[in-house]
């Protein structure tokens, strides 16, 4: 080995960075409208003010966020999954296992039966213009994202209290599974009840970031600074957990409130992701994988780590999603599920090779 | 046989007064009273089953247990957080993996409980830390992840974590798993330098041969203690080929005592 831990974690960082800001301004080139009718439309001497203003509102108003917010929902979820990972001292868990995605979608499912159904997300089929329209109905967004957001929220309270606090680490996993297959169980109710909302949901359900605005990209980028920095700060408390409970606990860490404080992160991180873009597979779980096939590094620059990897991976399967059959839009969960799985498969295959699981 | 006749006011480390523990319905110990010793390296013995990991993991506080616990003379439970964290350090057995740690970082946990919050190592810390890594030979693999060592390896990065907190009372559960002929032999001097320099080591060790070099010896038998006395009495040697019902015999070799096995049951 040539390079040091820490040479090798910074060289990650930067590599991500510069990806990050590679596929920013992609992002704006990419979609049912190419860079190639933009451009002049936005800088040409002779365009009309009109389609001038058009093609502003396209970049600036639809592209941006969405590429941002993409980035954003992806740093959300790769953060969540490092806490998930350090915190359940397991490599497959991942950010949905406190019950919150079974939440969010029950919270979703409620919503659209009691608004109709059909109001909200229309999955992205209908490209640009779908979104230009929905993205106005402020409130209708603002119902579904609040209504996700409770119910993943309220899901991992639910946990937390079926394991009876946070100090069991295989009781709160057991409690995230029952939790997950009981709403799930409620939400195909109500989704069988009310058929109008099948659509919408199946929009949540693959997830979709053709929705996300300047307000929740802002809101985003918010609570992922503010997660990671409480992350950061625990992360030492992930560290002393690695070594064992015992070892933990005998390292004077006040192990109970420590271990609620992460379960607060994870909650509010995969929350607040899942509100916004609805269920995206694989980000959460792979992208710590990710990092830690490339360095190993202690928990603390793990998160900052893998949320540029979660962010990197969710902004490039967005873009994907919009280049592959342009100007038809692939939802974005079904692309981060192929790739994550396909990932996943051959790091399984290649450490089954090497003598071991994952 | 009376222990300790030569030093009468001996420094308690570590009492233990009817301490009782059960995992779900089965008890585990029975009312064990219990003085160890400051300054000197106990052992803890017993068939497999005995109650010693358990008896271990109850004066660190790990265990809830009925009766109480003392350290330095003062209740375990009113000591707070930090300060017994670094007056007591603790190994146990067959721990978590942190494989992406590296040894440097697994070390530097033992100096968590001498960190303000938030802060960085201090100049004292990375002493610390080399000095407990050059003690083990674990010093030149400092750069490399815990999951790519062996099992022996691995030990011995643990073992200079516990080092590293520089505590006054150290407790071991099976330090010894995994150690070759020559790094156990290390580990006695090393338990050694630190019972000269006035620390207290209690161990549970399943080699009795090796636990028969420590100072003094805790034979239990089925949660209960059957023996507590100094390594060389023949007291001990009594309780010890008793406890393992006569399949061992305790002889001198070299000036040292050995238990060695006895093939067929007398």
């Amino acid at each position: 080995m040539s390079m040091s831990v820490a040479q090798r974690g910074r060289w990650l960082g930067l590599a991500l960075v510069c990806a990050s800001l590679l596929l920013v301004p992609l992002g704006t080139a990419v979609g049912s409208v190419g860079l190639e009718n933009l451009w002049p439309a936005l800088f040409s001497e002779h365009t009309e003010p009109a389609s001038r203003a058009m093609a502003w509102q396209i970049v600036w108003d639809i592209r941006l966020p969405r590429t941002l917010g993409a980035w954003c929902a992806g740093a959300l979820l790769g953060l969540a999954g490092a806490v998930a990972q350090g915190l359940f001292r397991n490599p497959l868990a991942d950010p949905y296992l406190l019950g919150s995605a079974s939440g969010a979608s029950l919270g979703v499912a409620l919503a659209l039966a009691l608004m109709g159904g059909g109001a909200g997300m229309v999955a992205g089929s209908k490209g640009v213009i779908a979104s230009l329209i929905f993205s106005g109905h402020w409130l209708v967004r603002l119902g579904l994202t609040g209504a996700a957001f409770a119910g993943a929220v309220l899901a991992v309270l639910l946990t937390l209290a079926l394991a009876r606090g946070v100090q069991h680490t295989l009781r709160l996993l057991l409690a995230g599974v029952i939790v997950g297959v009981v709403l799930g169980a409620f939400t195909s109710l109500i989704l069988l009840l009310s058929p109008d909302s099948l659509q919408a949901m199946q929009a949540f359900l693959l997830g979709s970031t053709g929705f996300v605005g300047w307000t929740s990209c802002l809101l985003m980028a918010g609570v992922w600074l503010l997660c990671l920095l409480a992350a950061w700060a625990l992360s030492r408390v992930l560290d002393g957990l690695a070594l064992g409970e015992s070892t933990a606990h005998s390292l004077g860490l006040p192990l109970a409130p420590l271990r609620a404080a992460l379960v607060a992160v994870l909650a509010l991180a995969t929350g607040t992701a899942v509100a916004q873009t609805g269920l995206i597979a694989f980000v959460g779980l792979a992208a710590p994988h990710l990092v830690r096939a490339v360095v190993k590094v202690p928990h603390g620059r793990l998160m900052g780590l893998a949320s540029l990897m979660g962010a990197v991976l969710l902004a490039a399967a967005d873009l994907l999603a919009r280049g592959l059959i342009a100007p038809q839009e692939l939802p974005v969960g079904v692309l981060t599920a192929v790739l994550g799985g396909g990932y996943l498969l051959w790091l399984m295959r290649r450490r089954t090779g090497a003598g071991g699981l994952l | 046989m009376v222990s300790f006749v030569n030093s009468a006011p001996e420094k308690i480390a570590i009492s233990a007064d009817e301490i009782s523990a059960s995992i779900g319905k089965s008890s585990i110990l029975h009312g064990i009273t219990l003085h160890l010793a400051a300054g000197r390296w106990t052992s803890i013995v017993g068939p497999n089953g005995a109650g010693k990991s358990t008896l271990l993991r109850a004066l660190v506080g790990l265990m809830p247990c009925s009766g109480s616990v003392q350290l330095l003379g003062r209740p375990l439970a009113q000591w707070p957080r930090g300060d017994r964290a670094r007056a007591l350090s603790w190994l146990g057995q067959n721990e978590g993996a942190a494989d992406d740690l590296t040894v440097y970082d697994v070390a530097m946990l033992g100096r968590l409980p001498h960190q303000p919050w938030l802060s960085p190592p201090s100049g004292a810390d990375h002493a610390a830390v080399e000095q407990a890594l050059r003690a083990t030979q674990a010093w030149d693999w400092r750069h490399r992840p815990l999951g790519q060592l062996s099992g022996g390896e691995r030990q011995r990065v643990l073992l200079a974590r516990l080092l590293a907190v520089q505590a006054q009372v150290l407790l071991m559960d099976e330090p010894l798993a995994n150690l070759d002929p020559p790094h156990q032999a290390d580990w006695l001097l090393l338990v050694r330098a630190l019972v000269a320099q006035g620390k207290t080591v209690v161990s549970v060790l399943h080699e009795v041969s090796l636990a028969l070099q420590a100072d003094d010896m805790v034979v239990l038998a089925d949660g209960r203690l059957l023996h507590h006395g100094a390594c060389h009495a023949q007291g001990t040697h009594a309780a010890l080929e008793q406890v393992f019902d006569h399949r061992i015999h305790v002889r001198q070799l070299e000036g040292m005592w050995m238990a060695l096995p006895r093939l067929q049951a007398p």
